[in-house]
């Protein structure tokens, strides 16, 4: 099975147009003794034809627990939500998904004006003033944040406070996207929620203080006055947040956010095994010109109708090369366009029940663990507000008792939190979505009662 | 040339809103209702309200105003624009990939894992190299990536005293970009009357303070580099690494391996050479393949086969097979997760449909395309090099006896119904317009975007305005980017309508 579509005739005559008898001849640059080598790829002897290949994928994929085989409590950065029909028809239309990044506006219109949408309904959302058309992730977005916050810093601040409470995973990559520069990461120490040690980090060293707000344990965090005194320091405060929190409760730049950097994937895009999700990437309007990431604008044309352009371009590598904001080229745009249709089919009320479903659901799980299981709901801070997801203390191993929640009920149990906190061994983070019903919720509270038991 | 209608304006989301409409999706709410923490809680929420046939004449309406692979001829230089087969996103979408957690244990994700721990295989193999992260979200977080892997590299050699890329002018400029983001100076090497690196002034650059090279072959020329093993050689005998850019790896897939030339490292673009589709502008997956001394710096989790691994006895359960690990030396995590999965399923897709001998039929006929349409076009517009090209080639959007530049000419391809090639890029040719036509075009398409771009050629003589005042058959006419830069407008919440 392939996709080449020339006749043998066709070949022929094409190959007589350039005046060689077979198509290797066009491969002379290529030194001889490395050229055409014989891959010794470990495939099927045959290429495999579309009915045989769906049949290959299908059994693969058969070997998968998935959220639609079995009950999904795992949540920890990504999320089981509803998908609206509407979004996998909007971005299942080859017209946008067979489209490159659109360089040639005036042909690409459509996605253009999707992107800028997007970004106006973020910019709703996070509380802040613009929005750039997306990131690889939520990782990536905090990473590309704080790279912002130390190029911004013209005293040549190199400190930044992350949270112990922002998602494992992002502090990791965070790491990474610093190796190359002289910045140093501090607050790893501090006790998972105690703002009030995050804040006395703060000094004239400080470019930055990065929290999750709902943080990674689930829970809001006290961010009152916390702007102020993060700005009084001189640093920039970035918020990672949950989008569909912000259905219902304050955005960042209610509580004066500088930057909002959240993973959009509960917007509208599947669990897909991590990937690809998106970034979103919200600042205010004076760090517009140092911010990363691609912008839609709109403009008018040659006689004044309305269109969308890609803009601020002489932030970017393609223009500005070494000295360009970010590397990002191609980033999430499908997602994007995927956040965008699920916002505006859920719009301003549907977005509101979703989180108060995910409120309710996970609360009335909390309290059933709590009554009926007898378990200790985050029992580091058990008084927090949380949105929708929280922690239980089991008396024994959270591996131990998932493996049997698998095997024995046909459920996927929560996040281990002590494979990455320290002194949060045996406890076990669940997330509640609007997916659960009650009758699940229920079969979860009777299980865990009867592994804890 | 296709008659497209002028299509009005297509009102946005806040425009298109009505106060009070909704679409009802969600249940009734089943378990007692938990007091609300009121003070957190926002004042409003200006998002649109609209029903759901609003939504999908909007997004539809919308769709109608772009141009896509499916529906025509984009000959986007080095952005290998081939056709996506409609299976693949049929695969992608099966519930097991499309619907597994990246946290579940890594006994209820075999399948996942067996397809990822396939594709690294064969992605070594193509390109011949010692091992292959799939992480890297884009070509451009490849690139980032490895750039963090020669720095701990030659850290761990004692070598800090490296802090140069040595990046030809013909570059893609993500190559500069990722180099300063990974804390190194991009120095610019030139190029030669051939279209191939300097190699007099590789030489004469290459020193103990360079850590490495980044070059793409084919070049941006659509040109292979014919010294590649002298360069390389050059660039390790100074003890510097050589990346390579696989943006072109379309032309490469069967006809040679990168890591036989002696390349150290090179990202893939599975969205490009791979036929997964853009996305309009993403998501890609821009997968690392490294030779065995920076093997053990690359992002983690990979996979991995569990040793003695086998289906075990009967009746018992099947024990795993793959497993994750991340390397020794482990730079640490360039993402949330694995990388684009998705991406994954329809790239593996892909190689499995084409077998080894299909990849390399690929490459013949994405060269013999290239060639082809060059050839037609040979006479009507200057070539930037007259040799043999690969996959791609650069012309020069100029004609003797007009004054319309490479612009006009993209722009007028338009009214003709084909995307316009890359245009300005790269830097080093003047008016260069870059067309890379891919080898899933039928000879057809070629000769009619030959006819077309040959009078376009006379319409620039006949009646420049034509092609300067282009395009005509598009929803809107040539937009005002200057303007666009100028009033800055990037988000429209409906508060003002100006229509």
């Amino acid at each position: 099975m392939n996709y080449l579509p020339h006749t043998e005739s066709e070949r022929r005559a094409m190959l007589d147009t350039l005046g060689v008898s077979r198509m290797e001849e066009l491969f002379a640059d290529i030194p001889e003794h490395v050229r055409f080598p014989d891959l010794k790829l470990p495939l099927p002897p045959l290429p495999l034809s579309q009915m045989e290949l769906e049949a290959h994928l299908r059994e693969l994929a058969g070997q998968d627990v998935n959220a639609t085989s079995h009950e999904c409590f795992l949540g920890a950065g990504a999320y089981h939500h509803y998908i609206p029909a509407t979004v996998d028809y909007v971005t299942g239309r080859g017209e946008f998904f067979t489209a490159y990044t659109p360089y040639q506006p005036e042909a690409s219109q459509g996605m253009l004006q999707a992107m800028f949408e997007y970004q106006s309904m973020i910019c709703q959302l996070t509380g802040m003033d613009v929005t750039n058309a997306s990131h690889y992730d939520g990782a990536t977005a905090l990473a590309e944040a704080v790279r912002m916050a130390l190029n911004l810093a013209s005293d040549g601040r190199q400190k930044v406070i992350l949270s112990p409470t922002v998602n494992p995973h992002y502090r990791e990559t965070v790491q990474t996207y610093l190796l190359g520069s002289e910045a140093s990461l501090i607050g790893e120490g501090v006790v998972p929620g105690e703002m009030g040690s995050l804040v006395a980090l703060l000094d004239d060293r400080v470019a930055a203080l990065v929290i999750q707000n709902p943080n990674f344990l689930g829970q809001f965090e006290d961010v009152a006055g916390l702007a102020d005194q993060v700005h009084q320091a001189g640093a920039l405060l970035i918020v990672v947040t949950d989008p569909i929190a912000l259905g219902l409760f304050q955005p960042p730049g209610a509580y004066g956010a500088d930057v909002v950097v959240a993973d959009g994937q509960p917007l509208g895009i599947p669990l897909s095994f991590g990937g690809p999700y998106l970034g979103i990437f919200a600042t205010r309007m004076q760090y517009v010109r140092q911010m990363p990431g691609r912008l839609v604008g709109e403009t008018v044309d040659r006689s004044g109708r309305r269109g969308y352009v890609l803009t601020l371009a002489a932030r970017e590598q393609h223009i500005r090369r070494a000295r360009a904001t970010s590397n990002i080229c191609t980033n999430a745009g499908l997602m994007a366009l995927a956040a965008a249709t699920y916002l505006a089919t859920l719009g301003k009320s549907g977005l509101r029940r979703v989180a108060e479903l995910c409120y309710h659901k996970s609360h009335y799980a909390a309290q059933q663990l709590a009554e009926r299981a007898g378990l200790a709901i985050n029992p580091h801070k058990p008084d927090q507000p949380f949105f929708k997801e929280f922690s239980v203390q089991l008396p024994r191993p959270v591996e131990e008792v998932n493996r049997i929640l698998l095997e024995d009920f046909g459920i996927i149990g929560g996040f281990d939190l002590g494979s990455c906190y320290f002194g949060f061994e045996q406890q076990m983070l669940i997330a509640v979505t609007e997916m659960k019903t009650k009758a699940a919720i229920n079969r979860l509270v009777d299980a865990l009662a009867k592994v804890t038991a | 040339m296709p008659e497209i209608e002028k299509r009005s304006i297509e009102k946005t989301v806040y425009e298109l809103s009505s106060q009070g409409r909704s679409t009802n999706l969600m249940p009734e709410c089943d378990v007692p209702e938990a007091k609300l923490p009121v003070d957190l809680l926002h004042e409003d929420l200006h998002l649109p309200e609209l029903s759901e046939l609003d939504v999908v004449r909007h997004f539809i309406r919308l769709s109608q105003r772009n141009f896509c692979v499916d529906s025509g001829f984009y000959p986007l230089g080095s952005c290998t624009m081939k056709y996506n087969p409609k299976i693949n996103e049929a695969c992608a979408r099966l519930a097991g990939f499309s619907q597994s957690h990246p946290l579940q244990p890594i006994d209820t994700v075999q399948g996942n894992l067996a397809l990822m721990f396939e594709l690294q295989e064969w992605l070594k193999e193509i390109g011949g190299f010692a091992a292959v992260s799939l992480q890297p979200t884009a070509g451009a977080q490849g690139e980032l990536t490895a750039l963090l892997m020669m720095r701990a590299y030659f850290r761990d050699r004692d070598e800090t005293g490296r802090t140069q890329i040595l990046i030809p002018d013909s570059a893609h400029g993500t190559n500069p970009a990722s180099t300063t983001m990974a804390g190194f100076e991009a120095l610019e090497i030139p190029s030669d009357e051939h279209g191939n690196l300097d190699l007099a002034a590789l030489k004469a650059a290459c020193d103990a303070s360079v850590a490495g090279l980044m070059i793409t072959n084919p070049n941006t020329l659509g040109l292979f580099e014919r010294n590649i093993e002298s360069i390389v050689r050059c660039v390790h005998n100074c003890g510097g690494l050589v990346y390579g850019d696989g943006a072109n790896m379309n032309a490469l897939v069967g006809a040679v391996r990168p890591g036989d030339l002696g390349i150290d490292v090179m990202h893939y673009n599975l969205h490009k050479t791979f036929g997964t589709p853009h996305g309009g502008g993403g998501p890609g997956s821009g997968p690392l393949g490294v030779s065995e001394k920076l093997a053990s710096y690359l992002p983690g989790p990979m996979v991995c086969r569990l040793k003695n691994a086998e289906k075990s006895e009967p009746a018992e359960k099947i024990k795993p097979v793959y497993t994750l690990f991340t390397p020794e030396k482990s730079i640490g995590r360039m993402n949330s997760h694995f990388g684009s999965f998705g991406v994954f399923v329809r790239a593996y897709a892909y190689i499995l449909q084409h077998g080894a001998e299909g990849l390399k039929q690929s490459a013949l006929h994405a060269v013999l395309n290239a060639n082809y349409l060059r050839e037609r076009l040979r006479g009507i517009y200057p070539l930037s090099h007259d040799r043999t090209c690969m996959h791609e080639f650069v012309l020069q959007g100029k004609i003797e006896g007009s004054s319309v530049r490479a612009v006009d000419i993209s722009k007028r391809l338009l009214d003709y119904g084909f995307h316009p090639p890359t245009t300005y890029f790269p830097l080093i040719v003047p008016e260069a317009l870059m067309i890379e036509p891919t080898e899933t075009e039928s000879k057809q398409t070629l000769d009619a975007f030959a006819d077309a771009l040959k009078a376009i050629a006379q319409e620039a003589v006949d009646h420049p305005e034509t092609l300067q005042t282009a395009p005509h058959a598009t929803p809107v006419g040539r937009l005002d980017e200057v303007r666009a830069a100028r009033k800055l407008k990037l988000r429209d919440d409906g508060l003002q309508i100006k229509l």
